[in-house]
């Protein structure tokens, strides 16, 4: 099946000129330290065989752009918390359900009676609140600013509802500020940042002009696909030659400099800002939206006085410096031994777009 | 997470929408753009429309990188 849009952007033949057009390029020059920030943008990388291509060019580390392995396993804790009141449904996106917590999973719970709905669209945890007005539905809210506003859209159509029995536990958080906080850190040394691809559609490749302006950092904003990935690196490696740090926009055809306006008054409309948790990252200052006073009849947290404490227990599992880019996942003792996708042990290997995962799955080296 | 696929509206009544994607018609939420027709691109995440997509840039990118490929084997 031919996929509009897609198939352009995968092909092989123009691939490899542009690989080559890469080596022409930079020449010999020692490789530049670039970040994908987004956990789609790893797997496509690993998937598509692109770090060997570059070998030598560029050194790719990856990002905490994965919104499950950053979600701490105190949110994990308070949504096991709220599933266990009778009549409550969990209802979320299917990665979360592995990812442990600091004692168990939904998906173990899930064994034990705690009633979980997987979903494709927060739109459906409406659906089954109407549906069944003697259930409590609690949509566990996990993004970035890609699907922030899908959520805050089903707030918005849960209120035109005059619903009483769903509300959304939030942990929603936003990029360019955990990237300023990346990019200040002496050990994770990142030169450029291939920027994530659907954040930028919403918050508009402007948003990233302080991280190049303020940090001196190259900022490209790409499309997923391995054609998008090679020309934003491409991009990247001209500004470093030409002595530039810059914001240019590989994937324009989706992606504009001031993103989609409309998305981003409803999540100011819905959401404030707060300071928020990032598993193995710490608290970082006004990086997540906690839902807006006059919403507050639809948090999860306020409705059923949930605390969600950030407390993390020291242990072997080095996800929290594969999340900053400061080792690869080959670097954890843990990789491929105590921790696999089939009995993962750290978030990065449970969630489809984790560092770790991806690493394993593709095998990269 | 943050995964999108391009998708094409067939019509759209109020804030949702009939698209098709990879052959299947799926009913979507156009909450989110401005405004939308019938025969326009879009990218569809979580049952939403973020974004419109542009054939136009869509061709651009693809003619740069046909340009700079060409550059590299001149050299």
């Amino acid at each position: 099946m031919q996929l509009k849009y897609i198939d352009e952007f995968r092909d092989p033949g123009l691939a490899r000129r542009v690989v080559d057009s890469i080596r022409t390029l930079w020449g010999d020059r020692p490789p530049m330290r670039l970040m994908e920030v987004c956990g789609t943008h790893t797997v496509s990388i690993a998937r598509g065989g692109i770090r060997p291509l570059l070998d030598g060019a560029v050194t790719m580390v990856s990002g905490p752009g994965c919104p499950v392995c950053v979600t701490p396993d105190g949110y994990i804790d308070a949504a096991i918390g709220l599933g266990k009141r009778p009549g409550t449904v969990i209802a979320t996106f299917g990665d979360m359900l592995r990812v442990p917590g600091s004692f168990s999973s939904l998906e173990k719970e899930r064994g034990q009676g705690i009633d979980v709905r997987i979903l494709y669209s927060p739109l459906d945890a409406v659906e089954i609140a109407a549906g069944s007005p003697e259930k409590e539905v609690v949509f566990l809210g996990v993004g970035f600013e890609t699907t922030a506003p899908s959520i805050a859209g089903a707030i918005l159509s849960a209120t035109e509802r005059k619903m009483k029995n769903f509300s959304v536990l939030s942990s929603v958080r936003t990029i360019p500020l955990a990237m300023e906080v990346l990019v200040s850190d002496p050990e994770v040394r990142i030169e450029g940042f291939l920027c994530p691809a659907h954040v930028s559609t919403i918050i508009g490749s402007d948003a990233y002009l302080p991280l190049a302006k303020k940090f001196g950092v190259p900022c490209v904003v790409a499309g997923f696909e391995p054609l998008d990935i090679l020309y934003g690196i491409y991009l990247l490696l001209r500004q470093k030659k030409r002595g530039v740090a810059a914001v240019e926009n590989e994937y324009s055809r989706v992606a504009t400099p001031s993103g989609n306006r409309k998305a981003l008054d409803i999540i100011a409309k819905v959401f404030r800002e707060c300071d928020i948790a990032w598993r193995g990252i710490g608290v970082l200052p006004r990086t997540g939206l906690a839902i807006a006073e006059s919403y507050a009849a639809f948090d999860a947290q306020r409705k059923f006085g949930v605390e969600i404490p950030f407390a993390e227990e020291k242990t072997a599992c080095r996800c929290g410096d594969v999340l900053k880019g400061k080792i690869t996942p080959r670097e954890c003792p843990l990789f491929g031994k105590a921790c696999t996708p089939g009995e993962p042990y750290g978030p990065c290997m449970v969630s489809s777009e984790g560092t770790c995962a991806a690493y394993y799955k593709y095998g990269v080296q | 997470m943050c995964l999108g696929v391009p998708a094409r509206v067939m019509s759209v009544v109020g804030t949702s929408a009939t698209v098709e994607v990879g052959g299947a018609r799926r009913e979507i939420s156009v909450l989110l753009l401005e405004e939308v027709r019938e025969g326009d691109w879009v990218i569809l995440h979580a049952g939403f429309a973020i974004s419109k997509l542009s054939p136009e840039e869509a061709q651009r990118t693809l003619q740069y990188l046909r340009e700079i490929s060409d550059a590299a084997e001149i050299h």
